[in-house]
């Protein structure tokens, strides 16, 4: 990549207009190590020592590493050509000890700050069961209330999941996503770092969210968290995600990789609000698998980014297994969201529901990127997609791309698309009662994401809207 | 008080590029008062409605429009809304995804200053009034906005709105039309609540049947983008019985009042 600088046009008023203060963070770069910049066996061994792993886990990373050199990018979905990996800083560490603390004292006081801005403690004593926070490529706190402790929940980084819970970790890590399923896995899998590790016992059932926070700040970083969510039977869990980054004029990179085991009769949700700044391009492979009677629920918002590759993915897997994935996607100017769902039903009496709702406005581009498959003998599965698409000017775009594979005579799969363009007479509608054309326009646009913004806990709902409206700022003209 | 009045005067407008619509359109309604503006498709009436609440695909070419003394011709359709007036539309839109309680709370509180927001008890009690007053169920209010609801529930909830936003100045365009007796009772009912020293309303309506129930203070006809003529109700019956040529053909020799 060049060294001329990726700057919109526009730039000043997306990072001075577009992100309110609360998101408005930028720290001194102070760091205990940061790594060359590339992806190599050198950084990965380096990753490696850092956090003392065990040998098996190194193998795993360089092995990975393999992986993704002979694989390489893929070639289909949104141009990529502006992600350089040797432009990328793929580990920074932020202090010298491994592990997190369980109290925000503990942090670096500009960091805590930072997190204070967004709400996070505060969050965590009213509303939440536990909280997580990473900064750069290391989570720096993990607490969980003591009451889901004495239970028998485990919630830690995942880093010290493995340290502390070797064997229930090699039983699951990297089954649900294993290196070969595609390039970013494997990138994620070489040099992961950080994310969650969450084990809920049998018949626990966490009715209160967890949640973690992820925080980049540096330039040009890499950030490859590794959530790992086992859930047993008939147990159930709400986790949250969230995230931000300040904007820079180069490019930053995440690249996650979550999974998660739902077992017999559980019920499991994960809800994303993720709303990076407009220089990261955002690239997540997120699996579930799915067992007997359990329930998945993805809840996927996405704001922000340069660019998103993100397909939220239930594997039913067992008998009267039920998955869903409700998705938002706002595309500003500049912004390319590829998003959407893959449903694979496995087994019979299968149920599963997708509902996909995209906004795109000024320069951006909103996909809907879906698979739908239904197995030989997985009689009587039922799914149903549904896809709509809102455009708020003329210039703004949207595609579909639906793919469904059925290779069941019973089954029952149902799509339904539709684009919409944000109508004049509503405006007017609105504006006649007397809301200000802006209030109108965001107030249709939340009207268009209700059915799925009612599904997030209330606390989430309005911090979505928030950033809605925030996206909204300079639609008028 | 004489100031207290909605006024146009010399009133021109038409499409954006297009043909002439209203062709000098003068009228008052003074507050406290009802008019009832009569007209054959095409008049003109549906076109005045819209210009007035400040329709952006409408084109004022002369004249002005006032609210109690003061010229409105700048404002947007929501500093219109602000200033008081209100237009219940003859094709009420479809908002999904927004309910009317949470939609009437955003419009009410637009009215007021930032930290004077309506409290949440004040809210759905002057709320609930407004549904009893039209003889509506209490889950309307959680409905969206008109999403799903029958040509006469969009008119009725055009009045509940009406009832709480409180406009100084309201106009109906055909609010009666698609309506059956029993939901016109309804709408009337609604409206007569509402009427008052501070209030006043422009009643746009083909038919005097309507005009049984909303007792007009005057009558004024419509006809090729002017108000040609101005009564009492009595104006309403006789067009109702003679028809609108007859009107004309009064008006152009001179037997009813230019």
């Amino acid at each position: 990549m060049a060294d001329a600088p990726l700057q919109h046009p526009d730039a000043d008023k997306l990072t001075g207009m577009e992100h309110e203060k609360q998101y408005d963070f930028q720290l001194p770069e102070k760091y205990f190590y940061k790594s060359e910049k590339g992806l190599n066996a050198r950084v990965i061994e380096k990753i490696s020592y850092f956090k003392g792993e065990p040998q098996w886990m190194l193998d795993f990373r360089l092995k990975a590493l393999d992986i993704a050199i002979k694989k390489g990018a893929p070639k289909w979905g949104p141009d990529l050509s502006g992600l350089d990996f040797d432009d990328i800083y793929f580990y920074i560490r932020p202090q010298e000890k491994q592990g997190t603390t369980k109290s925000w004292d503990d942090i670096p006081e500009e960091v805590r700050n930072t997190y204070q801005r967004l709400g996070i403690p505060e969050a965590e004593q009213k509303v939440l069961a536990g909280v997580g926070a990473q900064y750069e490529s290391e989570m720096v706190y993990h607490n969980l209330k003591e009451e889901w402790e004495k239970q028998g929940v485990i919630f830690l980084d995942t880093d010290t999941g493995l340290k502390e819970h070797p064997e229930i970790f090699k039983e699951y890590f990297a089954t649900v996503v294993p290196p070969e399923d595609n390039y970013y896995a494997a990138v994620n899998s070489a040099v992961w770092s950080g994310g969650s590790f969450v084990y809920v016992p049998a018949g626990v059932e966490v009715d209160v969210p967890l949640q973690a926070y992820f925080l980049l700040n540096a330039q040009q970083i890499g950030q490859f968290e590794r959530t790992l969510i086992i859930v047993e039977p008939g147990a159930k869990a709400h986790y949250i995600e969230g995230c931000t980054a300040p904007t820079y004029d180069s490019d930053s990179f995440h690249s996650g990789v979550i999974e998660i085991i739902a077992k017999e009769n559980s019920n499991v949700r994960y809800s994303t609000i993720q709303n990076w700044s407009h220089n990261v391009y955002n690239l997540v492979t997120q699996r579930a698998m799915v067992y007997d009677n359990a329930s998945m629920g993805w809840l996927d918002g996405n704001l922000g980014s340069k660019v998103t590759m993100k397909y939220p993915s239930c594997y039913l897997v067992g008998p009267g297994a039920h998955g869903e994935v409700l998705s938002i996607a706002f595309a500003g100017d500049g912004q390319h969201q590829d998003a959407g769902a893959k449903v694979i039903h496995a087994a019979p009496n299968t149920t599963s529901s997708v509902v996909s709702k995209s906004i795109s406005k000024g320069e951006g581009t909103s996909s809907y990127r879906g698979l739908v498959q239904i197995h030989e003998g997985a009689t009587n599965a039922k799914s149903n997609v549904e896809c709509d698409a809102l455009l708020l000017d003329e210039t703004s775009k949207t595609n579909t791309y639906p793919y469904i594979e059925i290779n069941e005579k019973s089954a029952h799969v149902g799509h339904e698309a539709t684009v919409s363009k944000l109508n004049e007479e509503q405006i007017f509608y609105l504006q006649s009662r007397g809301l200000a054309e802006d209030e109108a326009m965001a107030l249709i646009v939340r009207g268009f994401l209700e059915p799925v913004a009612k599904e997030l806990p209330l606390e989430y709902a309005v911090e979505l809207n928030r950033l809605i409206e925030l996206e909204m700022e300079g639609s008028v003209g | 008080m004489s100031e207290n009045r909605l006024e146009i005067r010399n009133l021109h407008a038409r499409i954006e590029g297009g043909a002439e619509i209203l062709k000098g359109v003068d009228l008052v309604v003074p507050a406290g008062e009802v008019h009832a503006l009569m007209g054959q498709n095409g008049s003109g009436k549906s076109t005045l409605a819209k210009v007035m609440a400040g329709d952006p695909s409408y084109e004022i070419t002369d004249g002005d429009i006032l609210i109690d003394g003061e010229s409105i011709l700048e404002m947007e359709p929501d500093e219109r809304a602000r200033a008081g007036l209100y237009l219940a539309f003859q094709y009420p839109v479809e908002v999904p995804g927004v309910s009317i309680a949470n939609f009437l709370r955003l419009a009410l509180n637009a009215r007021r200053e930032d930290d004077d927001e309506i409290g949440v008890m004040e809210f759905y009690e002057k709320l609930q009034r407004a549904v009893k007053e039209l003889n509506w169920d209490e889950s309307i209010i959680e409905r969206n906005l008109h999403e799903g609801f029958s040509g006469g529930e969009k008119k009725r909830s055009e009045i509940l709105q009406l009832l709480v936003l409180e406009p100084k100045y309201a106009i109906l365009d055909e609010t009666d039309s698609g309506l059956d007796v029993d939901a016109l009772k309804v709408v009337s009912q609604g409206v007569n609540a509402a009427r008052g020293a501070n209030f006043g309303a422009l009643v746009i309506t083909h038919y005097q049947r309507l005009l049984n129930y909303i007792v007009p203070d005057k009558v004024h006809v419509m006809s090729d983008g002017r108000i040609i003529t101005t009564g009492e109700k009595e104006l309403a019956m006789q067009l109702d019985d003679k028809g609108y040529d007859w009107i004309k053909s009064e008006v152009a020799s001179g037997a009813a009042p230019a």
